[in-house]
């Protein structure tokens, strides 16, 4: 019960690899990661959710949270790679309609 | 039709590194009584999000004592989560208002990060009450075939059926 997070900073955008579960014992762990990202101007934040088999509220909360942030600076967040049962979290609470969500997940070098 | 049940009791300090304990527990319990891998994941969600309500709403900080209590009721064909904790009295009505999903239409800097627990509960479980007299209990029932709510719609009982 952990999550790992890794960040690659590319040329063209800014991946955030994933692993393992985010709720409320976790959650703070993306938020610390994830949030100075999103306030940096005109960014592009890929977030891979590949390696991701738990996800509830506290988490999708995050994402709410850090959508917020790059509204303020002028930047982007897209997730990519969510299995199905984590996709369908997003769709069930609507949050499918409000951040992009791609199937393809990114390659971690 | 005889109801046997056996009842799973679990008492928690109200800490986010014991609610991971709870969903496995619970996932395990589902996994015995033959729910389909989408299932338990929906349960293992449902009650997650119950005593994550419990870790970050029933108590004050630092306050001792904080306990989330966990029951699972087995029955043939469902299973009953109770969710309970020590804190005050809540406005179930006021805790039901923040509720639903995200509103898409709004301007993205009016969205919420919170509400979406409850409604989640709500929306995996079959059925679903809550109290909120001295302490929230959160009763949620999942049946092990989805036919099973008609028939078995008359509350969450725990009474021997009449026969």
């Amino acid at each position: 019960m952990n999550l790992k997070v890794d960040i690659k900073e590319g040329n063209r955008e800014t991946v955030v690899f994933l692993k393992g579960e985010v709720d409320v014992y976790t959650a703070p762990t993306l938020k610390e990661s994830l949030y100075p990202l999103a306030e940096q101007k005109e960014k592009k934040i890929v977030v891979d959710l590949s390696n991701i088999n738990y996800i509830d509220s506290t988490g999708l909360g995050i994402f709410i949270g850090a959508l917020k942030a790059t509204d303020k600076s002028n930047s982007t967040i897209t997730i990519c790679g969510a299995n199905a049962r984590v996709k369908r979290l997003f769709e069930i609470t609507g949050l499918d309609e409000i951040i992009e969500i791609v199937s393809d997940q990114r390659e971690e070098v | 039709m005889a109801q046997t049940s056996d009842f799973i009791e679990m008492k928690m300090p109200a800490k986010p590194e014991y609610v991971g304990v709870v969903r496995l527990t619970v996932s395990g319990v589902a996994n015995r009584l033959g729910y389909t891998y989408d299932d338990i994941e929906d349960i293992k969600i449902a009650v997650a999000e119950a005593c994550t309500n419990v870790v970050n709403h029933a108590y004050e900080d630092g306050q001792e004592d904080a306990l989330m209590m966990v029951t699972c009721a087995v029955y043939d064909n469902r299973l009953e989560l109770m969710v309970a904790d020590k804190g005050g009295d809540i406005d179930v009505n006021s805790f039901k208002n923040g509720k639903g999903p995200v509103q898409s239409d709004r301007p993205i800097r009016e969205l919420k990060e919170g509400g979406l627990g409850l409604f989640l509960i709500e929306t995996l479980m079959d059925k679903v009450e809550i109290i909120g007299d001295s302490g929230v209990v959160i009763t949620m029932t999942k049946f092990l075939q989805r036919d099973g709510v008609e028939q078995n719609d008359n509350g969450i009982s725990t009474e021997a059926p009449k026969q």
